[in-house]
């Protein structure tokens, strides 16, 4: 469960799990923008502390990824990038991928996956040829 | 039965009263010169070059029917037994390339051979003649309507046929490897096909956890910019679920017009044909295929 004191008080929509150098973090319920602003500084304390490689997140319980929840993941993404995790979303419903190019919505540059045993998959692949100078142990 | 020639003003149920024993006559007289209007008919049919997918037998054969029909629509002004044989009629000759167009011309046609004829008979009494006419205008269109419905619908049933036949056979998601689907697609991919089998797709993902999708397009005939795009959307949808797609079977033709009207398949992973595909998409997956040399010996 999440490490860092949340600002703000309330029930936690999003879980954050640490699994060896990965964070999964799961989205349980769809979120508004005060809860995405502390989701994205939740995760990415959790980055540092956890000194993270990957983190995947998880929307399979979302049955709806408009605009605003796509810009904010690749928000996330990249905020994630710069403390130095990959990050993988994972779950995304086919109707929700069908309704998101509808609209031309794209998660692009973060990476996707079917589930958490793909996501996990692609992180380690990831881990081993990217990066350079970084060296992963698993 | 005689006609009276007075010309007065009649009101409308006087008139209609008049036009039940003109018709009768009116019938009689058709009946009486059949063979002759018939033949006439006949050859303004041949003369107009229609129905030049029969052969002239048939076309009199048929034109005797409707000829017997409209008379009888006229007699007894029900039309059950045109519409029925007009029905039967269209579903006979549309499969044989004959258009709704020819079929309207026709009966156009008769409608005309046969006023001429009245005017021939009623030309020395001129308001017998209208009031001939007055009787047989409005049945004639009726009849003329009532076949170019009949055969309107007959198409347009016999498109719905083909369109649920599309739809059901639509498009097969397979799987030939572990995690590896492919859709050959036939036919033309309009926006609700595309719909379909992008949905299709999503779901064949997801059941069979697929990491390489193969979209084969050898069997459609053309690609414009709205089937590039609906396959940059299948593409891109597919890429969120975690598969890759590689498209295979564009010819030379369709990778021409796609660069000619501008559409970005730069993202696209495209290789020339299915084996290729297949091939690739084994790399991908890291299967490796190889021939057992001793199977023959």
């Amino acid at each position: 469960m999440s490490g860092a004191d949340p600002p703000e008080s309330g029930p936690l929509r999003v879980s954050i799990m640490s699994q060896g150098s990965y964070l999964i973090a799961s989205i349980h319920t769809a979120l508004d923008d005060a809860h995405f602003e502390r989701f994205q500084r939740n995760l990415s304390d959790q980055i540092g502390q956890k000194r993270a490689r990957g983190v995947i997140i998880d929307v399979a319980a979302l049955d709806v990824l408009d605009s605003f929840g796509s810009r904010t993941l690749r928000d996330l993404g990249q905020v994630a990038r710069l403390r130095g995790a990959e990050t993988v979303v994972v779950g995304i419903q086919p109707e929700i991928a069908f309704a998101m190019v509808k609209f031309g919505i794209n998660l692009e540059p973060i990476y996707t996956a079917l589930d958490l045993e793909e996501g996990l998959a692609l992180l380690d692949r990831l881990g081993r040829s990217g990066a350079g100078s970084r060296q992963h142990t698993d | 039965m005689t006609p009276d020639g007075s010309g007065e003003p009649q009101g409308p149920d006087e008139a209609r009263d008049r036009h039940d024993g003109l018709l009768p006559e009116l019938v009689a007289h058709l009946r009486t010169n059949r063979t002759h209007l018939r033949e006439q008919w006949s050859s303004r049919i041949t003369d107009a070059r229609l129905l030049s997918a029969m052969t002239e037998d048939e076309v009199f054969t048929e034109a005797t029917a409707i000829y017997d029909n409209y008379v009888e629509v006229l007699e007894t002004g029900s039309t059950d037994a045109l519409q029925h044989y007009a029905q039967d009629l269209s579903e006979r000759i549309i499969p044989r390339g004959v258009e709704t167009q020819d079929v309207v011309n026709i009966v156009l046609l008769l409608r005309d051979v046969l006023a001429r004829s009245l005017f021939e008979k009623y030309r020395e009494d001129f308001t017998l003649l209208n009031r001939v006419l007055d009787a047989y205008e409005p049945a004639a269109n009726r009849i003329a309507n009532m076949v170019a419905v009949s055969f309107v619908q007959e198409r347009e049933r016999v498109i719905r046929d083909q369109q649920d036949a599309i739809r059901e056979l639509s498009t097969p998601v397979l799987q030939v490897r572990e995690r590896l689907l492919i859709l050959p697609i036939i036919g033309i991919l309009d926006d609700p096909r595309a719909r379909q089998l992008t949905e299709q797709l999503l779901k064949g993902i997801r059941a069979h956890r697929a990491k390489v999708v193969e979209i084969d397009i050898t069997g459609v005939p053309d690609v414009n910019e709205d089937v590039a795009n609906s396959l940059v959307q299948t593409v891109d949808a597919s890429k969120l679920m975690g598969a890759s797609v590689i498209i295979t079977g564009l010819s030379s033709e369709i990778a021409q017009t796609l660069v000619t009207i501008g559409v970005d398949l730069s993202k696209m992973d495209t290789v020339g044909d299915l084996q290729e595909g297949i091939e690739e998409a084994e790399r991908l997956l890291g299967f490796r295929v190889v021939r057992i040399d001793d199977v023959r010996s």
